[in-house]
């Protein structure tokens, strides 16, 4: 697959296979890389498998019942499906974000510094100064400076959302997976998301699902289309939105039936 | 890219609206054919009653090329075209407008047929503007043939012959300048002659543009400013 790789690998995929049961099979033989400090973003129809591959990356699959993987996925060399990997601190440098924001029923300053607060760091002048630079990366600062102690369910869907955001750049991950993350929002609150997504992508390495096509054209650099749990086409997004390679590719990016 | 066309769109009215800006840029190729034609035969008769018709008949086809254009910047703002269809839509704005400059082009010559008129016919120099006439009007004819067919073999074939028509060019301007020496009262109808052999090759470059679009629309690559051989290099991939 032709990915330039000017920057260093993030995520190694190789020989990836994901089973739901005995007899769904969800992932199929899937090899690809993350590129760090880049936006990779995973397209295709409703049941193609991109949310499943994103969980896969987060180790959030261990929680399905009846869920088993094949092959590995690396990350700095070691295979994250490693008996040794603890998916708790795993999951400290690979945070995710879902499609319908999900503050806790809290502060917006309490939302924040939970992540720190349960690693036990509890001085207020620590907190603090997470609580503003996190915020102020997430964009949402300037908006709620004057009201941190006020309820986080207070605020905007997208608001709600940053605010996630937020709570997940807070205890520092190398590598943020969001699902959806724009999809329950106004297109006005989308862009204010996309230019987050550029902003953020200067310190970590982006996976984003996206049913939004142009989403996916205009935030990432990399793009992986996905059908029937196959990884069909994985480029350079430029590449995949004028001249892609295969036919399934092009059908599905400019509406065809399939 | 698939050659099915560009009719397989979920949404019907899409397939309508591609297919609509496709019909309309053919249809006003014809029409640029068309004048292309009667303006080498004014020329060639030395009738500028044809030429008159030229000028006038040049008018609805910028009216065409607008018309074009704005369905595309709709096309474009509306559906956020990709991909193929993404590449169809660039590369009708694109030809449309090579085909505005060659109606142009043919108003110029036009211009010269009526001076001509005027003047008296020209000391020679015609069998030069019918040889390289006939020639262009092969390249346009294929260019847009071409690009009905999403055929980007001819589409080189178009390519190769602008180099030959430039060619014929040079010697044709040799043939001028040697009528001019030999005759110089005949000197300003001899400009006539080269301004409307100039324009030829002009309509051939524009053809060869055309030519280029189809490529790029067909294989996705730009190939405007490379070499012939670079170029059947991305055709033959």
């Amino acid at each position: 697959m032709d990915v330039s790789t000017e920057k260093e690998i993030c995520l190694e995929v190789r020989g990836l296979n994901l089973f739901y049961g005995k007899d769904t099979q969800a992932l199929k033989d899937i090899d690809m890389y993350v590129t760090k400090q880049r936006v990779t973003a995973f397209i295709g129809p409703s049941g193609c498998g991109k949310s499943s591959l994103l969980r896969c990356f987060n180790r959030m699959n261990d929680l399905v019942d009846g869920c088993r993987v094949e092959g590995q996925i690396l990350m700095d060399g070691v295979d994250i499906y490693n008996k040794q990997v603890d998916p708790a601190r795993l999951r400290r440098r690979i945070g995710m974000v879902f499609q319908k924001p999900n503050p806790f029923p809290k502060s917006i300053y309490e939302n924040v510094a939970y992540g720190l607060r349960i690693q036990g760091v509890n001085k207020k002048r620590v907190l603090d100064e997470v609580v503003e630079k996190s915020l102020q990366d997430a964009a949402l600062w300037d908006e709620v400076k004057d009201r941190l102690h006020d309820s986080a369910l207070g605020l905007s869907g997208g608001q709600q959302q940053r605010l996630v955001i937020a709570r997940t750049i807070a205890i520092e991950p190398e590598v943020l997976l969001l699902d959806e993350p724009a999809s329950a929002l106004d297109p006005i609150s989308t862009l204010k998301i996309e230019e987050l997504i550029y902003e953020l992508k200067s310190r970590y390495t982006i996976i984003i699902v996206t049913h939004n096509m142009q989403q996916a054209a205009r935030v990432s650099e990399f793009t992986a289309f996905m059908y029937l749990g196959e990884l069909i086409e994985f480029g350079n997004t430029d590449k995949i939105f004028t001249n892609p390679t295969k036919k399934q590719t092009e059908d599905y990016i400019t509406g065809r039936y399939g | 890219m698939d050659k099915s066309g560009h009719s397989q769109h979920i949404s019907q009215q899409y397939n309508e609206e591609l297919e609509d800006v496709k019909r309309s840029l053919l249809e006003m190729g014809g029409r640029v054919e068309e004048l292309l034609a009667e303006a080498l035969a004014g020329i060639r008769e030395g009738d500028s009653g044809i030429a008159e018709e030229v000028l006038k008949n040049d008018e609805p086809i910028n009216q065409m090329e607008s018309y074009i254009d704005e369905e595309c910047a709709r096309i474009l703002a509306r559906r956020q075209p990709a991909a193929s269809d993404l590449r169809l839509v660039l590369a009708i704005t694109r030809v449309s407008t090579d085909l505005e400059r060659i109606g142009d082009e043919a108003g110029k010559i036009a211009r010269q047929t009526i001076e001509l008129s005027e003047a008296g016919r020209a000391p020679g120099g015609y069998t030069e503007i019918q040889h390289m006439g006939t020639s262009v009007r092969g390249m346009l004819h294929d260019a847009l043939d071409a690009f009905a067919r999403l055929d980007e073999e001819l589409a080189l074939t178009v390519a190769r012959q602008d180099k030959q028509v430039d060619k014929y060019y040079g010697s044709a301007m040799r043939v001028v300048v040697s009528l001019m020496m030999e005759d110089p009262r005949g000197l300003s109808k001899m400009l006539n002659i080269m301004w409307a052999l100039r324009s030829l090759e002009r309509i051939g470059d524009h053809a060869r543009n055309i030519a280029e679009h189809v490529i790029y629309l067909v294989k996705g690559k730009d190939v405007r400013h490379v070499g012939l051989k670079e170029m059947a290099k991305h055709v033959k991939k």
